[in-house]
């Protein structure tokens, strides 16, 4: 991948920054040749991994979330990492309606990641952290 | 028509930012709530709290009408909320609606699978006469 430009941002595991963190990377998205739809597609797919980060790997602590989005001429890649409690079961974590938390969750962050991205990698340790790597092509390399 | 305004939930959300609750009416038996802004999981508490006082103070409410039209954002913290919503108005036999959803939101809840339990209209009225 010969990377054109990139950002990276890092905070704290905050609510309030999982706003920041979608407008940031839609913003950075937009100088690429993305459709409105696609646009809010990424947005929703950043948000739920920096929700994840918040909810699921620091839970009631707090640690920084890491977010890297660069792009080349194909695609756009987005890495979303935390040195949070790790994922011990990442096929079963994926599962549409699994949750650890099912009186308000609905167990479905992983699901529309996979669904409203192209692809999509996750990598955890139980322990030391999670890094979940998404990218999506831009549309000018699919014509 | 009996009309509300949550005070709590307006300062919540002043103080939070994101999702603002523009109005919550009664109507016969059913809950209309319009919201504007982002509903994700910083701002989907207040809002979780807003309805759930409703459902609380008025046990006949059966019935949650959602106007979504100005609702810019939904991920799944926000159908969370609902979904939990959902779950306690069918206790009481009531049904969910959502209403003038936005093409993308409604892409969403469509792939949350909300439509299998949930109405959508296009207006209040339509709502009120399913």
């Amino acid at each position: 991948m010969e990377v054109k430009n990139w950002v990276r941002l890092e905070f704290p595991s905050e609510s309030e920054n999982v706003l920041f963190a979608r407008t940031a990377v839609a913003v950075f998205a937009s100088q690429l040749d993305f459709t409105l739809e696609e646009i809010e597609d990424i947005k929703v797919a950043v948000s739920e991994a920096v929700s994840n980060c918040v909810i699921h790997a620091y839970g009631d602590c707090s640690g920084n979330i890491v977010v890297i989005c660069k792009y080349s001429i194909d695609e756009l890649e987005i890495t979303v990492e935390d040195n949070g409690c790790g994922i011990p079961d990442i096929v079963q974590a994926s599962e549409a309606g699994y949750t650890t938390i099912p009186e308000e969750r609905m167990g479905l962050g992983l699901v529309f990641i996979h669904e409203l991205m192209d692809h999509v990698a996750i990598a955890s340790e139980v322990g030391k952290g999670t890094k979940l790597l998404m990218a999506k092509r831009i549309p000018r390399s699919r014509e | 028509m009996n009309r509300y305004k949550i005070d709590n939930f307006m300062k919540m959300q002043s103080e939070r930012g994101g999702a603002e609750l523009l109005s919550a009416e009664t109507v016969n038996q059913a809950l209309i709530i319009s919201l504007e802004g982002e509903l994700d999981l910083h701002t989907a508490p207040p809002f979780k709290e807003c309805i759930d006082s409703y459902l609380a103070k008025n046990t006949a409410l059966r019935d949650l009408i959602l106007r979504m039209d100005k609702i810019k954002f939904i991920d799944s913290s926000g159908l969370g909320v609902i979904l939990g919503r959902y779950k306690l108005i069918q206790k009481r036999g009531g049904k969910l609606v959502f209403v003038a959803c936005s093409p993308h939101v409604y892409r969403i809840l469509k792939l949350s699978g909300m439509q299998k339990i949930a109405y959508f209209t296009d207006s209040i009225q339509e709502a009120l006469s399913l």
